[in-house]
């Protein structure tokens, strides 16, 4: 184990995969001269040069779309689409192309595509830089969406989903990227689609994933001090979805609080509720409470942009409300 | 068509639009499998998951059609990149044909496209099979350059527009162009020019034109066209191409009668070929489901 932060381990992980598979290839504005917006690529161009990471112009529908035409053909691209905002230019594509291709071709083709990209807000950057769109992700079949929250699965998602053989995305997220936590050394593949129990817990169960399951994480430690003994549960994949590990969990604890960065209407929150709704009713002797963003466009000062995003102090009172003013 | 195919060797990869089934017979795909695939039969192409409009034949290097207009653009610039990240080029090298209608030239991927595969140097040539409609809508409502082989030139493309109708003179404009691709890595911006004589679809009453206009277009059919020409060169007889009428009659007969035998897909096949790792998704109890096989969740 080492301590490293999300971003190098992030890095790493590309270095890595670039180094082993020559058919792995990097795709994207400004990953190469530039090193990255968010310096995710940085040194990579000098090492590898042009042919393994190609700078692209601004046109997120054709340079996607050509990472999955070369997907195709048995290359394993890796796109880094600057933000998750950007994602929207390039939907058909990924909507209508990467995800369907298998089934469209009766399973002649594979497109084994990854495309990374951030979401998240916090960083005053206004409504259309600081969305979480990775519901639009889950809700296609033919799609996996992975959402690593720990540097460890920054490395073990980011590898697994260059050698998976489906089209993943891999959602980052903007306040995450500095955070630092120990990575296995060496070769570390994570199974894409299991849940992990990031702290064991009795009385109630706390959901979330990406910068969510970070800070729900946090609030149970905090809880554990005021004799609260809270589960937390990051969900690490989007789509497949470990809905095992939720229940099991909700079967125990009998109470669930789930977080996420996303608007509340038909976010992955509601997916989760369901979730509980159909594998541990019969367990809950509270109701299932979501803590979400505010449903507005986020915006810019920074007074109305902290009201907006979910935080520590809104999943607590959500975690005291369901356990009936502990 | 058959000049546009007649231009391709085997080893070169084919992109195609929804309008994509005499290509697929053309590049040598089972007729009994493509009508298999039309009627939804196990014995499709795509075991009846993609219908009409998507054939893929990955054997005979049919990338596909695509229902969505101009979705296949960017993809065939990928499978380009991908010849040109494998290997250089040479005369013997693969390239990709990318074909588009006219109404496509209009949308953002067209331009993304080809703006990509000039500025990288990829083996793609492009091809508007230009029939004058998109729908209903003529070609000068919908392009401000309606010489479209012209809008490759802001990309120092390439291009040039040939009569559609003309088989021989499609067959060459092609292989040159292909020729160009293989051993340069250069792509090309080719417009053929034609006529639909038909509706859109089998809603399309073709009301935006008049029977005299059809009639004259008919007339000008490339078709029966070409077999004539063929006749008057002494190529081809008359009983030789009657002969081939009937030969395609049969073949045709013959790929109603499998695709009429072969088995509608069975339900319990309902989650194949979505994923190349089964995805635990939804509890549904459906049949086949990966997560509860079939029972309920």
């Amino acid at each position: 184990m080492t301590v490293i932060s999300y971003r190098q381990a992030l890095h790493d992980t590309l270095r890595a995969e670039l180094q082993r598979d020559e058919n792995v290839f990097l795709l994207g504005e400004e990953i190469g001269v530039f090193e990255g917006s968010y310096k995710i690529t940085a040194g990579l161009l000098a090492e590898f040069g042009p042919r393994r990471v190609r700078d692209t112009p601004i046109c997120e529908e054709g340079f996607t779309g050509v990472a999955i035409g070369a997907a195709m053909m048995g290359l394993r691209p890796v796109v880094e689409i600057m933000t998750i905002n950007f994602s929207l230019l390039a939907i058909d594509q990924i909507v209508n192309n990467a995800a369907k291709l298998r089934s469209l071709s009766g399973g002649q083709i594979s497109v084994p595509l990854v495309i990374r990209t951030p979401g998240g807000g916090g960083q005053q950057l206004s409504a259309t830089h600081s969305q979480n769109l990775e519901v639009w992700y889950a809700h296609v079949p033919g799609l996996k969406v992975v959402a690593p929250a720990t540097c460890a699965d920054a490395k073990g998602l980011l590898a697994a989903a260059i050698r998976d053989d489906d089209p993943v995305l891999v959602l980052e997220n903007l306040a995450l990227y500095n955070t630092k936590g120990e990575v296995p050394d060496g070769e570390h593949v994570a199974e894409i689609g299991r849940a992990a129990v990031l702290k064991p817990g009795r009385d109630v169960t706390i959901v979330g994933y990406s910068r969510a399951a970070v800070i729900a994480l946090d609030v149970a430690r905090h809880l554990e001090d005021g004799g609260i003994s809270a589960e937390v549960i990051d969900l690490r994949s989007l789509r497949p979805l470990d809905r095992d590990t939720v229940c099991a969990s909700v079967r125990k604890t009998s109470r669930a609080v789930i977080v996420e960065d996303d608007w509340l209407s038909y976010g992955t929150g509601a997916e989760i509720a369901a979730t509980i709704a159909e594998g541990a009713f019969d367990y809950l002797d509270a109701p299932v409470r979501r803590v979400a963003a505010a449903e507005v466009p986020l915006p810019y000062a920074k007074p109305l942009e902290l009201a907006a995003l979910p935080d520590a102090g809104a999943i607590t009172r959500a975690i005291r409300e369901t356990l009936g003013g502990h | 068509m058959v000049g546009l195919t007649a231009a391709l060797r085997d080893e070169d990869y084919l992109f195609a639009t929804y309008r994509e089934h005499g290509y697929a017979l053309a590049r040598g795909a089972d007729p009994g499998r493509v009508m298999a695939e039309l009627f939804g039969r196990t014995d499709g192409l795509s075991n009846g998951r993609g219908g009409s409009m998507h054939l893929f034949d990955t054997a005979r290097r049919l990338l596909g059609g695509y229902g969505i207009v101009g979705g296949q653009i960017p993809l065939a610039t990928g499978a380009a990149f991908a010849i040109a990240y494998k290997d250089a080029p040479g005369p013997d090298a693969p390239a990709v044909m990318c074909l588009l209608g006219d109404a496509t030239t209009n949308i953002g991927a067209f331009h993304e496209s080809l703006n990509l595969a000039a500025l990288w140097h990829l083996p793609v040539v492009y091809v508007i099979v230009n029939n004058q409609l998109g729908m209903g809508t003529p070609v000068e409502a919908a392009a401000a350059e309606p010489e479209l082989w012209k809008r490759g030139c802001a990309y120092r493309m390439p291009g040039q527009r040939v009569d559609g109708n003309d088989v021989v003179t499609v067959r060459d404009a092609a292989r040159t162009a292909l020729d160009r691709a293989r051993g340069e890595h250069q792509p090309t911006l080719l417009e053929t020019v034609s006529y639909r004589l038909r509706g859109h679809s089998v809603v399309d009453a073709a009301r935006y034109r008049t029977a005299e206009d059809t009639e004259r277009l008919r007339r000008e059919d490339p078709l029966p066209a070409f077999r004539s020409h063929l006749i008057a060169s002494d190529v081809l007889t008359d009983e030789a191409a009657s002969q081939l009428d009937a030969e395609a009659g049969k073949a045709v007969a013959a790929a109603v009668d499998f695709a009429d035998a072969s088995p509608p897909p069975d339900v319990a096949t309902l989650f194949e070929h979505v994923y190349a790792t089964p995805a635990a998704s939804v509890y549904r109890g459906l049949p086949g489901d990966p997560v509860t096989g079939g029972e309920p969740g």
